[in-house]
Parts: C-alpha cells; structure tokens; sequence
C-alpha cells in the first residue's frame, strides 16, 4: 500500500521525507555538485576532525597511522640487527632484545599489514564501486578511533620497560603469570581483544558496503580484484578474529582474575593456546596479503596497457586460498608431537595451497607478456613484487615438507620466508600502490626521480637483508635468539642481513621524502594521470566529498576503457557494452546513496546515509578506556566505562527521522 | 620543478567522449518506462542494519563456536573427574530453555502486532518478553549460586562460567534492547513501513536462544555422552 | 671441525636425519628451477620487444588472450607440487619412527636453561642416573627420547641427527635419533623460552658400544671419595654451603633439584648448557660472573674470595 503520491507534489514542505521515490536518471550539471558539496563537507577545524565520517578522510588516516607504526617497528628492526650484527654483542641486554622482537612482531603484523590495506580499501572502494560512501560511515569512523587506541594502547607498557615479551605468538605457559609476572602480557592480552573490535566492524562494513553499495550494472563479476581481495578477508576475519579475542581474554583471565584455562597443573593443555592462536593467526596471513594482491591485480595491468589475463581463475582463487588457509594452522604445530596422520593432512593442504597463488602468478607474467609495460615507478614495484611473491612462495612449500619443517620451523628460514611473504607481497604492493592513487588521494604526481631511488634502494637492500636469513636457517641458527657464538657458522650471514636491512630502511626513508615532497610540491594530477579504466579515475583529484555528482551506471569491468580496446571494432561485432558516466541519479535529498542488489547490482533501495557525528570518537575512547580499566585492575573506573560506552551506543543507534529508521514527518494530506 | 608526465596515451579525452555520447542516447531516447518506485531509508530488510545484524550474528556465532571447542577440546582429553561435581542436572536448565525460546515467540508477536498497527499489543507482548527473559536470568544465577564451585577453583568451572557467563552477558544486553524497542514502540516511533529496528532488534534477541540451545546441548547434554 | 655445529644441509649422520636431508635438496632444486624460471619469464616478459599493433602508445590491449598462460603455468605448477608431495610423505613415513625397535631410552627434561638427562634402567638400578648437558648414544642404534618440561615450552633439536619436537609441560612427546657415525653432535633449544633460550645448547656424543658402557657404567657411579686432604673438603664444606640448595652430587649429602646435576662435571666438554669448554678457569668464571656470561639466568654470580675459589676449584676437580 502506497501512501504517497509517485511523483513530488509542488506544495510538498520543504525536507519532506518520503517512504519511497522514484529513481530517476538526471545528466549531471554544477549546481546540482555544488550543492551536494554543501550536504557532503566536513565541518572545518576540530569540530569536523573529530565528528567527520568521510571515508576519504578515514582511509588516509589508516593510511598515515599505519606508516607511523610501519617505522616505529622499522627502527625496532634496525636496533635488533645491530644487536645480530656481530656475535656475541652487548648492545641489549637479553630483555631487552625479547621485548623489541615481540614489540616489532606486534607492531607490524597487527598495527601496519592489515591497517594500511584497511586505509587503501577504506578510501578506494566507494570510488570503485561508483558509491557515495561505505555503509555504516559512523562505524567506519569507530573502527579507526579504535585501532588508534590499541595501538596506543599496546605501547603503553613500553616507555616503562614492560613491554610484551614473549614474541607476538605469546605462547603459553611462558606468557602466564608464573613466568611473566609483570603487566607486559596483560597490556598485549588487553589490547588485542580491543584491537579485535575494531577488526570485527571494519570486516562487517566492508562485507555489507560490498552487498549493497555497487553503483546499477557493477555485477559481481566487475568488481576490482581489491574488492574481491579486501572482501574475502573481512569474511575470513568475521570468523578468525574470535578465536584470538578469546585466547587472549581466557589469558588475561588465568592471569589477573584466577582462572585455569591454560593451568597445565589443573588439567588444561598447553597447546589449547597454539590452537587457539593459530586458527585466527593463520587466515590473519592472507588477510594481509590478499588485498595487497588485489592492488597489484587492479593496477599492474594498467601499465601493461591491456586488462588483466583471467580476471575470474584470480578472482576465485583469491577466495579459494582464503578458504584453504582456515585449514592449514597446524602447520604452524608441526613440531608439538601431534600424530603423523593429522600432520600428513595439514602438510598436504599446506603445499595445495599454493595452486592458487599459482593461478595468480601466471596471470601477472601473462599481462605483462602481452600487455606492453610503462615503466613508471609504480610498475617497478609491482613487477618487483612478483619476483618477491614466487622466492616468499617457493619458501613456504618447502616448510610445508613435514619432516623438512622439522628442521626449518624455528630457524631463520622461516624468518627469511614471512618477510619474504610479508614484505615482498604486502609492503611492495603498498608502495607502489601509494606512488599509483598518491595522485587521487591528494590531487599531485609523487616524484618518478625519487621513486626510482626509493624501489633500487628498497629492493636490493630487501633481498640483500633477507636472502642470507634463508642461509642462515640451512645453517641450523635458531629464531629469537639475542646472540650466537663466534664459532657457529653465523657471523657472515647475519652481517650480511644488518647491511642489507639498513640500505632497505634508506630506501623507505626516501620514500617518506617523496611522499612528504610531493604532498607540497608536486605536479598537479587531473582526474586520470595513468589513462587507468576504473571508476575512482573518473572523478576529480582528490575527490569531492559526495565522490559521485551522479551515480553512474556500469556495463563493463573497464569503463573508461570501453571502445577503445582492440578486438571491440572488428566487422561484424557489434560495439562493446558502454557505462554511463555522465548521467546518472542525483540523490541530493541529504546525504544519500544508491543501495543494490547482491549479485546484479540492480537499485532497489535509496539509502538515507548520517551526518558527522562525535559518537564514535566517544564510544572507542569509552572502549579503550574500558579496557585501561582493566589492565590498571580499576575495576570501578572500567564499569564506568562501559557504562558510558552502553550509553554512546544507545546515543548511536536511536532511530533517527532523518533516516527514516522511524516514521517520517507526516505529509499534509489532499 | 618536474614536468607533469605526458599522459598515457597523449589524452584523456576518450573516457569523456564515450559519456558524451551516452548523454546523446538518453536524451535522444526518452524514458517511456516509468521511473522505478524504490524505498527509502531503512526499508526492513533492505536496511543496511539487517545486514549488520546478520554479520554480527556470523562473528558472534563464530565466537560461541570458539568457547564450545575450548570446553569440548579440553572435556575429550581430561582425565579427571569431568564435571567434578557430577553430571549435570538436566530439569532446571531444560525449563530455562523453554523459557528463553519462549520470549523469542513474544518478541516476534510484538513485531507482527506493529505490523498490524496494534502498538498496545505490541508494547505488551513486548513487556512478556522481557520479563521471560529476566526470569531466565534469575534461574541462571539460581544454578551458578549453586555449584560448589566457582570460576577460579578449577578448570571446568573456568570453562563453566565464561561460557554460561558470556552468554548471560548477551542475554542482558539483549534485554536493554527489547526495552529500548519497546519504549520506542510506546512511543509511537514504528509503524507497518518502518519498524526495521525491531526486526533487527528481534533478529539479535534470536540469535541469543539460538546459541543458548548450543551451550545447552554441550554443557548439560554432553557430558552424558561422553562420559 | 665443522664449520657451523648446527648445520644440516651438508652433514646428516643418520636414518633419522638422512632422508631429510635428500628432501632437502631435492626440494632446493626445485624452488631454485621454479625461481629461476619465473624470473627469466618475467625478465622475458619486461624487456621483449614488441611490433606493430602492440607497439601503439594509444592502443590498450584487448581483454581476452592470456589464459594459456594460466592454464599451462598452474598445471606444470600441480604437477611439480603433486610429485613433491609424494615424495615428501614417503621421507615422512620414513623419519616418523625407526624400523628397529629402540635399544636405548633417555629421558631428557627441559628447564630454564638446561638439560636433565636421565638413564634409567628398570631391571639395574645400578645402571639408572641423572646427568646434565651431554648426551652420549652409542653408535648405529636408534635411541629414543622421551621429552618433558620443567617449566615452559622447549624444544630439542639435534640437527644432524633428527629433527625437533617441542617439549610442552603437561604432556611427554618421543622422538629418535641415531648416529651411524662416531662423533660429537651439536644441539640446541629451538623454541623460545625466556631470557636465555639463546644459550640453552647441548651436545650428543655418540661413541662404538664398548666406549658408550663404560662411559654409561662410569656415570652411574656416585661420587669418588675425595680423601683427606684439606683443600678439596674445605671446597666440599663450601659446595654444600652455597651450591648443593640447587645442585646435587650423587653420594654425597647435596640434593639439590633445580640445577643440573654435577656428579660427573669432569667427564664434560661443556659448561652452562654448551657455553663454554670445560676448564677449571672457566668453571671460576661461570661461577664469580654467571650474570655476565648468561643474564637473567637461574645461576647467581657467586662472590668468591680467592682461597674460596681454590678450594672449591680442587672439590669440583674430584667429581670425575
């Protein structure tokens, strides 16, 4: 039953809110943006900086968080490769060195490898998908708040000597209370359960942005591969995330409230927490390599001139490896004593793994092959990358060999091989996808001189740093060691790696000057520097608040590329499909954005999007507060957070007219 | 003091054309189909919460999953005494669950009764709900207050008190939002287009009794089984 | 001399280890056949010149065209995965357990930051003792280990004889080794444990059978008497003064549980878990400065006076 009539009526109030509309397709015109800008814009100054739920805006400050925890665990690195340097050196103290390596694990694994995907998915995907914003802006601005704190929050213990200390992996019993009485592993336990929610809500908008806010006509099967990347891993983390929060809470609970959960003495298994830990942490490995093979797969053929080979095996495999890699953690365990039998499963699964990845390979070689390469600094990167990707890869199937692994786990191949995986496919990509969208995110060209030194610098100094690691395992040199003998074989590789990690640091370091540079200085960049055929390419640099002055219509993965790639004249074939960019549907009754269906991207609803607001500044710093509580054992000052927090939220979800989450302002009846 | 760098292909005038010559369509061919009617706003389950919800549910549910394998994990491998006071009790924690179903049942009523625009009813079927779940909860405290036991003492009673604790903890702030929505529904705020809070207000409270038949099934049934 | 103790690639002294160790290279073959493929195609792929069509600036190449590389690629790719698969459960089977049930058994223990080793003997109680740091096997025989822990997790690594397998409190894990070789063979713990897991090391000494029972026949013996002369029993006085709460020497009145055991310190290569050789100077030094050698470690440093140090510099020269 429809209560309003189909179309406005003239004598309509002025901010009347309907129940429903008519879509209709208007082209786009100035006065229409600009007063969309009106509705869009952040309020200036601190009032807008803390209220603002501008994916653009969020998006950068992952970005430029993540790079701050990106150094700080670089300089942790660097300090531990003077320690290794030389045998026998007292430049640490054995503390000292175990807090830095737990330290630098913590930091780049869970405070820059997944954020800084976050900050690239979080700007990039309204502008790919032809929408105005992600679906809940306001728990996008709360995830950030959130992972600021707990990063904060991880530091905290640090400046006083406490920080965690028994490695990033916090193996029980030596991360329990007996043997680390300090507050070092309640500060770890603490912040990553709180870390973990902003994980968690990030994971729902993306996988809900991603159902629903896909401009008409972007099919399932035209979506980016960073789309098909980040969304695979929000779904993953939906279902791994849990397992650590929980590991780390029964933790905190054996060691602060007097609980028995991993009580070896009282009938609980050590491994319980190697279980636990590794289920999430497992699939954690391709949350943070999968987007950042999606940059390269979205941005590698744009200079190799031509779409990527086998858009479809690379998307399916993105999922596949995903789905495999919730199968694979015991190969974390192969040395626990665990029966043949389970380790043969687990072994197996390990090494099919790579069959996809496999899939992915060739697909980059192939698109250069036949695509005809720029060598701009971006492509450098990504090129290099595949280089990285194969080494960190062939090194992994070798640790899939079970009774190999049993004398490679816990030595330095193994840390040759994660930085392999984790440097070469997650911070390779990243660079080079920032020298690619630096134009879009801040409307300048990055600097081709500087790039070039920086990916010479980064990549000689990388394989220089990190190829002797898999010597030195071969050479039986054990993991988490703060020094070695003069007399075991060592001294040359690990010279080797300090030299190569500091030219490798240098490198980033150029990299940050160029960045810094070219934010100020640099050539002015129109909507489409690069010629690329996604959608955020069709929009100014960088762009408007509203993204979309009128949301588009897609008919093809390539749409500033329709008509102009070869096979699509030929006789006889008819013309290629053709989006529509330039009309569209305006939305300009607030903030407004199209909402689709899943599969097809039909429009089926108008999605009344909300204003700036300060809730979610005030719910993380209640959450982070909750927490400090608790680890400061205030018990009455953690209620009270989470009071104020129980309140925020009530604040937050309190159905609003705006969004017609209640009953509309009643229109005056004829 | 660099050059801008020459474009890709000396242009970018190709992706514009293509549009302008889209525009030419739509305006040369006009619409004869009438614009589509769509919904605005949170359109029930075309509103993003539901789908919010149902990711909530999805990670939640993995969680519960999680707290069940621990406490199965470590039951299979025990060699002690498991539960250390003997085998649970079955007639106090079935009639809770009757219970706790049963306040879904209201609250789905509640949502129909809105639909109906029936607010009385609704606020009403509402306020059942609420008190079935608040006696479910007074029956939970009546059974933990009545083990020898407590969290700390050993390691079932560490498994015991989380589980059932986490899920009490959700059961509580389930209720704060059944009130929450049936203040909102006295107050006139939902009508039979617009009542998507109660639907995912009432999908959550579900799921809750959902999970609880799955701590039922493995606390109290279990341990009958494995023995 | 071996230039790296714990290297494993190029020295492997047993069935345990010998399987591993081809695996090993085959699969360092492959990977490197596998990269430098990859690179030649990539290299290919960047510097190829490229005619006519392609070579337009202005022409973006079509969608299709390509997928031959994915097919061909991803299959040689499973086979090659598949093969090695194969042959990887094959060396599994053949390194999970001996094909000769084992004529030895140690029980070896984990502590921070050191080795129990315990021969027992269910039937000879003279031949069952407890001793520390070194283990000796005798050649050509699998001899299994049962693991446990003291404390935290550990794990025990003996590169050229076998691989590792943590030793989690709580629970016994078993593994084998055998030497077929004679010789001394490096170990070290590989699972980080604490403050000093870089200087828990051990050796195994793997000797010909006849040397092997004397040596196990040496050890089960409890202390010589040291005679009556002053200074060994002044250092003896003073051993059980300060040391013997941790320490113990059997046959004596020290019983100490929470260090290892010193009976036969003299019969060994190393001191403090593999750190340094086995001299009456270094034993000085271990004991005046074990804070500087091993930091955070369970071994005070211990002030001694000079006339302390020699008497129990003479007492410990005893313990043969």
């Amino acid at each position: 039953m429809s209560d309003t009539p189909a179309f406005a009526k003239p004598g309509d109030p002025p901010g009347t809110l309907r129940l429903s509309r008519p879509l209709v397709r208007t082209p786009f015109d100035a006065a229409g943006a600009e007063r969309l800008a009106h509705i869009w814009e952040t309020r200036p100054g601190w009032r807008g900086w803390f209220s603002t739920v501008d994916h653009k805006t969020i998006g950068l400050r992952y970005l430029v968080t993540s790079f701050l925890f990106l150094l700080l665990g670089g300089i942790e690195a660097l300090v531990m490769r003077v320690q290794l340097a030389q045998p026998n050196a007292t430049v640490l103290t054995p503390e000292q060195y175990n807090q830095l390596f737990t330290m630098h694990g913590i930091t780049m694994i869970f405070l820059y490898a997944s954020p800084v995907l976050s900050g690239f998915s979080n700007f990039l995907w309204p502008l790919v998908l032809g929408s105005r914003d992600m679906a809940f802006p306001r728990l996008n601005a709360f995830s950030y708040w959130v992972f600021l704190f707990a990063g904060i929050f991880l530091y905290a213990s640090f400046p006083l000597g406490e920080a965690p200390n028994a490695g990033w992996f916090n193996y029980v019993p030596l991360s329990g209370l007996t043997y680390d009485v300090g507050p070092n592993i309640d500060v770890y336990s603490l912040g990553m359960v709180l870390l973990g929610i902003s994980t968690t809500v990030g994971a729902v908008n993306f996988v809900v942005t991603l159902l629903r806010m896909r401009a008409p006509g972007m099919s399932i099967d035209r979506i980016p591969v960073l789309v098909w990347g980040t969304l695979t891993a929000s779904g993953a983390n939906l279902f791994a995330v849990p397992s650590v929060s929980l590991a780390f809470l029964m933790l905190w609970l054996d060691r602060r409230i007097g609980m028995h959960f991993f009580d070896v003495s009282g009938g609980s298994h050590a491994l319980l927490w190697q279980h636990m830990f590794w289920i999430f942490a497992h699939p954690w490995v391709y949350v943070v390599v999968l987007p950042a093979m999606g940059i390269v797969s979205d941005a590698l053929p744009v200079f190799c001139r031509r779409p990527l080979v086998g858009y479809g095996p690379v998307a399916i495999s993105t999922v596949a490896t995903m789905v495999v890699g919730f199968v694979v953690w015991i190969h974390h365990m192969f040395a626990t004593g665990l029966p043949p039998l389970a380790l043969s499963f687990f072994g197996a699964a390990s090494m099919v793994i790579s069959i996809p990845s496999a899939v992915a390979t060739f697909a980059w070689i192939a698109t250069i092959w036949t695509g005809r390469p720029v060598f701009r600094v971006p492509f450098l990167f990504f090129a290099g990358f595949v280089l990285l990707f194969v080494i960190g890869g062939v090194s992994g199937v070798m640790t899939a060999a079970v009774p190999l692994d049993w004398q490679l786990t816990d030595t330095y191949f193994v840390v040759a091989h994660l930085h392999y995986v984790l440097i070469g496919i997650n911070v390779f990509p990243v660079v080079g996808g920032i020298y690619f969208w630096f134009p879009k995110f801040t409307g300048r060209m990055m600097s081709e001189r500087l790039g070039r030194i920086a990916f010479w610098l980064m990549f000689v100094g990388f394989n220089l740093g990190f190829f002797p690691m898999h010597i030195a395992g071969l050479l039986g040199m054990p993991r988490r060691i703060y020094t070695y003998g003069a007399d075991m074989g060592w001294t040359t590789v690990n010279l080797l790696t300090s030299i190569g990690s500091f030219i490798f640091a240098l490198g980033i370091a150029v990299f940050i000057v160029d960045v810094l540079y070219s934010r100020k200085r640099g050539p002015i960049a129109g909507n489409n520097p690069w010629d690329a055929p996604t959608l955020e390419w069709t929009v100014p640099s960088p762009p408007p608040p509203y993204n979309f002055a009128v949301v588009p219509t897609i008919a093809s993965r390539h749409p500033l590329w329709e008509g102009r790639m070869q096979g699509e004249h030929e006789e006889g074939t008819h013309e290629g499909p053709r989006s529509r960019l330039a009309d569209g549907y305006l939305l300009d009754q607030g903030r407004e954005a199209l909402g689709t269906t899943a599969l097809e991207a039909s429009p089926y609803v108008i999605l009344k999007m909300p204003e700036d607001s300060y809730a979610p500044f005030w719910l993380g710093l209640m959450a982070a507060l909750f927490f400090a509580g608790l680890a400061l054992r205030a018990w009455f000052f953690a209620g009270l957070a989470l009071v104020l927090a129980g309140v925020a939220i009530i604040v937050w979800l309190w159905p609003e007219r705006e969004l017609i989450q209640r009953e509309p302002t009643p229109v005056a009846r004829s | 003091m660099e050059q801008p760098p020459r474009s890709m292909t000396g242009s970018s005038e190709h992706a514009w054309a293509g549009a302008a010559r889209a525009q030419a369509d739509a305006q040369a061919g006009t619409s004869q189909a009438p614009a589509r009617m769509l919904p605005v706003g949170s359109a029930g389950e075309r509103s993003s919460g539901w789908l919010g919800c149902l990711m909530l549910i999805a990670t939640e549910g993995a969680l519960f999953g999680y707290l069940l394998f621990t406490y199965l994990y470590l039951a299979v491998q025990t060699t002690r005494h498991w539960p250390p006071e003997g085998l649970p009790k079955l007639p106090l924690g079935a009639v809770n669950t009757l219970i706790l179903l049963s306040s879904s049942g209201f609250v789905w009523l509640c949502e129909r009764m809105v639909r109906r625009a029936r607010v009385r009813a609704a606020v009403v079927s509402m306020t059942v709900a609420v008190l079935l779940g608040v006696v479910f909860v007074g029956i939970q405290l009546h059974e933990w207050h009545g083990h020898p036991y407590g969290p700390v003492d050993n390691l079932y009673g560490s498994l015991y008190f989380t589980i059932t604790g986490f899920h009490l903890a959700h059961v509580l702030i389930g209720l704060i939002v059944l009130v929450l929505l049936g203040v909102w529904t006295a107050l006139g705020y939902f009508d039979a287009k617009r009542y998507a809070a109660l639907k995912i207000g009432g999908l959550y409270w579900h799921f809750v009794d959902v999970v609880w038949l799955f701590i039922f099934t493995t606390i109290y049934l279990t341990p009958y089984w494995i023995g | 001399m071996k230039t790296a103790p714990l290297e494993y690639l190029a020295h492997a002294a047993g069935p345990a280890s010998l399987p591993t160790q081809r695996l090993e290279w085959a699969l360092i073959a492959l990977v490197c056949a596998v990269m430098i493929i990859v690179a030649a195609l990539l290299v290919g792929a960047l510097i190829r010149r490229r005619t006519g069509a392609r070579a337009d600036p202005s022409a973006i190449g079509a969608e299709a065209g390509g997928m031959p590389w994915i097919y061909v690629g991803t299959g040689l790719s499973s086979v090659a995965l598949f093969a090695a698969l194969v042959y990887v459960m094959v060396t599994l089977e053949s390194v999970a357990s001996p094909r000769v049930a084992p004529a030895l058994q140690i029980d070896v223990t984990a502590y921070d930051w050191w080795w129990k080793i315990e021969y027992r003997d269910a039937d000879d109680a003279s031949r069952t003792f407890v001793t520390a740091n070194e283990i000796h096997i005798p050649v050509g025989v699998p001899v299994q280990i049962k693991l446990r822990s003291a404390d935290v997790i550990h794990t025990f690594w003996v590169p050229q004889l076998a691989g590792k397998t943590e030793m989690i409190p709580g629970q016994i894990n078993e593994q084998w080794i055998q030497a077929d070789t004679a010789g001394v063979y490096r170990g070290q713990c590989s699972q980080f444990c604490g403050a000093q897991h870089a200087h828990m090391a051990f050796e195994v000494v793997a000797q010909p059978p006849a040397q092997f029972d004397a040596w196990r026949r040496a050890q089960a013996h409890g202390a010589a008497p040291i005679g009556s002369s002053a200074l060994p029993n002044a250092g003896k006085r003073l051993f059980d003064e300060r040391c013997a709460g941790c320490h113990s020497v059997r046959g004596t009145d020290a019983a100490g549980m929470q260090a290892p055991d010193l009976t036969h310190l003299g019969s060994r290569r190393l001191i403090a878990a593999g750190q340094l050789p086995n001299t009456a100077a270094n034993q000085l030094d271990w004991i005046q400065h074990a804070q500087r050698i091993k930091p955070d470690s369970m071994m005070p440093s211990i002030a001694l006076s000079a006339s302390e140090a020699s008497a129990l510099s003479a007492y410990l020269a005893t313990l043969q």
